[in-house]
């Protein structure tokens, strides 16, 4: 099996779908004009195919292609939505609601403007990774502006209850965006349907292209506007300037448009894949997956193999399994995943989780490979760990006094 | 990050992985480390009474690739030292030898605490006077 590689990290970044290579390809060198030159046909044809794409987005959204601004990602939209939210509706207040299992680009956005006075409320979530609805109202105060919830969180495939946040945010006459990086072209994401104003997506998550991303802006009941951050050539209807990505907008394009035809029966493929290898760990002990079962993406699991440090896990076969791990022993904080650790996990069972995404390109043969090689991962690490030792042994593991370091 | 090939070698042929008898009085075991924090270290050697050289050292770790090389390497450096000479293992010595990177040196320190501790449990058993040294 030497030379094997499998991908189940989709929820870092999709392979780039071929179509959508080959629908890229003429916009770099025979289409190559600037969208914004308005006097030749270089121009024009460029334009063009920003519109159509932005056309294919649109549906996906079951939006108007007005409301979608295109930016370089998900990390720029979701700075632009905040921060752009924030300036705009300043004279309204200066309270934001969010969780604190959001994406980075969230929180550290949001703590960000708490330096420049805005009050930002963070929001605990259950164990099982949904957030308290009664607790979301009750945080609404008069000064309330935007509430910022994600559609499916990125570690855990959780999905939130969208259509209640949405319902929530209309009684209290407040803005609802939604990072929605892990939802879009996966599962259905209709932003007015569930009563979301903002929300942003990028290409690189739906096997687009990296670079390219948008926000969309709703425009009618309400029509939100959002202070532009990024000054310039006034593109995108002033909301964002800078020369289009034109190739990355094309394939952003086209691969909502597949997405739109392919979506539903890559759902069901991936949720079968995705339950087959929770089944394949079944026979091993001490195993728990973190978030709500019920309401998660289809193609994600992220599950804690107890007493086993989980980047020393993925050593084990991360020459041909490529996937991530809750525990942060790569970075220099030591910190585990702060998700799973809102989540109530202990941070023993955070270091010791695994996340799953599978994909598009995910085969039957790929998961039946990962589970054999993540369980003999497993027996390897435990026949080395103490603690699974001392665990076997019946001691109490809570009653060691351990000299934390 | 990339992990040295003697790193990469320690932790799939890890050495004298195991479990030494701890209630034998020439057995010392150190402890170090917390799940919670993403490391435990478990390094055990076992002394002969007579020269007072470690004749044999297992471990167990719960950790990243580098903990588990770290303390491997160490079981290895213990083996046939006398246990003064075993305290002079410095967890700088092992982050030269296997190259690890500046966010892995948390790893060599738990190998040298885990030694110290093992050595200390091991004097304290015989009845030798130690200087306190992190045990769990």
């Amino acid at each position: 099996m030497a030379g094997r590689k499998i991908y189940l990290d989709n929820n870092a970044t999709t392979p780039c779908d071929p179509r959508v290579v080959e629908a890229m390809v003429p916009y770099f060198f025979e289409h190559h004009g600037n969208a914004a030159s308005r006097n030749h046909p270089f121009g024009w044809e460029a334009e063009e195919a920003v519109d159509y794409a932005r056309e294919q987005i649109a549906k996906l959204l079951d939006a108007d292609e007005k409301e979608i601004i295109f930016t370089s990602g998900a990390t720029e939209s979701d700075n632009l939505a905040i921060k752009g939210v924030y300036e705009m509706y300043s004279r309204k207040g200066n309270h934001i609601i969010t969780v604190k299992t959001e994406h980075k680009a969230v929180l550290d956005t949001c703590n960000k403007l708490e330096k420049h006075g805005a009050e930002v409320t963070y929001l605990d979530v259950k164990y099982d990774g949904m957030i308290d609805l009664a607790e979301l109202e009750a945080a609404i105060k008069p000064n309330t502006i935007m509430v910022a919830v994600m559609w499916a969180n990125n570690e855990t495939g959780v999905i939130q209850p969208m259509k209640e946040i949405g319902a929530i945010c209309e009684k209290h006459g407040v803005l609802f965006f939604s990072d929605a990086t892990q939802a879009v072209g996966k599962i259905k994401t209709h932003p007015r349907e569930v009563g979301v104003h903002l929300m942003a997506f990028t290409g690189h998550k739906m096997y687009g292209p990296k670079g390219v991303g948008a926000l969309y802006v709703s425009r009618k009941n309400p029509r939100v506007k959002v202070t532009a951050q990024m000054d310039g050539g006034g593109h995108e209807r002033g909301m964002r300037s800078g020369t289009l990505n034109v190739p990355g907008i094309v394939g952003f394009g086209k691969a909502a448009e597949i997405a739109m035809n392919e979506m539903e029966q890559d759902a069901a493929r991936l949720s079968k894949l995705r339950d087959k290898l929770e089944k394949g760990f079944q026979e091993l002990e001490e195993i728990y997956i973190n978030g709500n079962v019920n309401s998660r993406m289809p193609h994600v699991t992220n599950i804690s193999f107890k007493h086993v440090e989980g980047e020393g896990l993925m050593m084990t076969f991360n020459q041909e399994i490529a996937l991530s791990s809750g525990s942060a022993c790569t970075s220099a904080s030591l910190e585990p995943s702060y998700v799973l650790v809102a989540l109530g996990l202990g941070d023993d069972l955070a270091h010791s989780s695994l996340r799953f995404s599978l994909g598009r390109f995910t085969s039957e043969d790929d998961v039946n490979y990962a589970i054999e090689a993540v369980k003999k991962g497993v027996n390897h690490m435990r026949d080395l760990s103490p603690i699974w030792e001392m665990y076997k042994e019946g001691v109490d593991l809570s009653k060691i006094e351990w000299a934390a370091h | 990050m990339a992990y040295s090939n003697k790193v990469i070698d320690h932790f799939h042929n890890p050495r004298n992985v195991g479990t030494l008898d701890k209630a034998k009085k020439n057995v010392g075991t150190g402890l170090v480390g917390a799940p919670e924090c993403g490391d435990v270290m478990r390094l055990q050697i076992e002394v002969d009474e007579a020269t007072g050289v470690i004749q044999d050292a297992k471990f167990k770790t719960f950790g990243c690739g580098s903990a588990i090389a770290s303390s491997s390497l160490a079981t290895e450096w213990l083996k046939g030292k006398s246990v003064d000479d075993a305290l002079k293992i410095d967890n700088m010595d092992i982050v030269e030898e296997l190259a690890l990177p500046p966010v892995k040196i948390h790893c060599s320190v738990l190998a040298e605490d885990a030694i110290k501790a093992a050595i200390a449990d091991y004097k304290m058993k015989n009845g030798v006077a130690v200087e306190a040294t992190a045990t769990a």
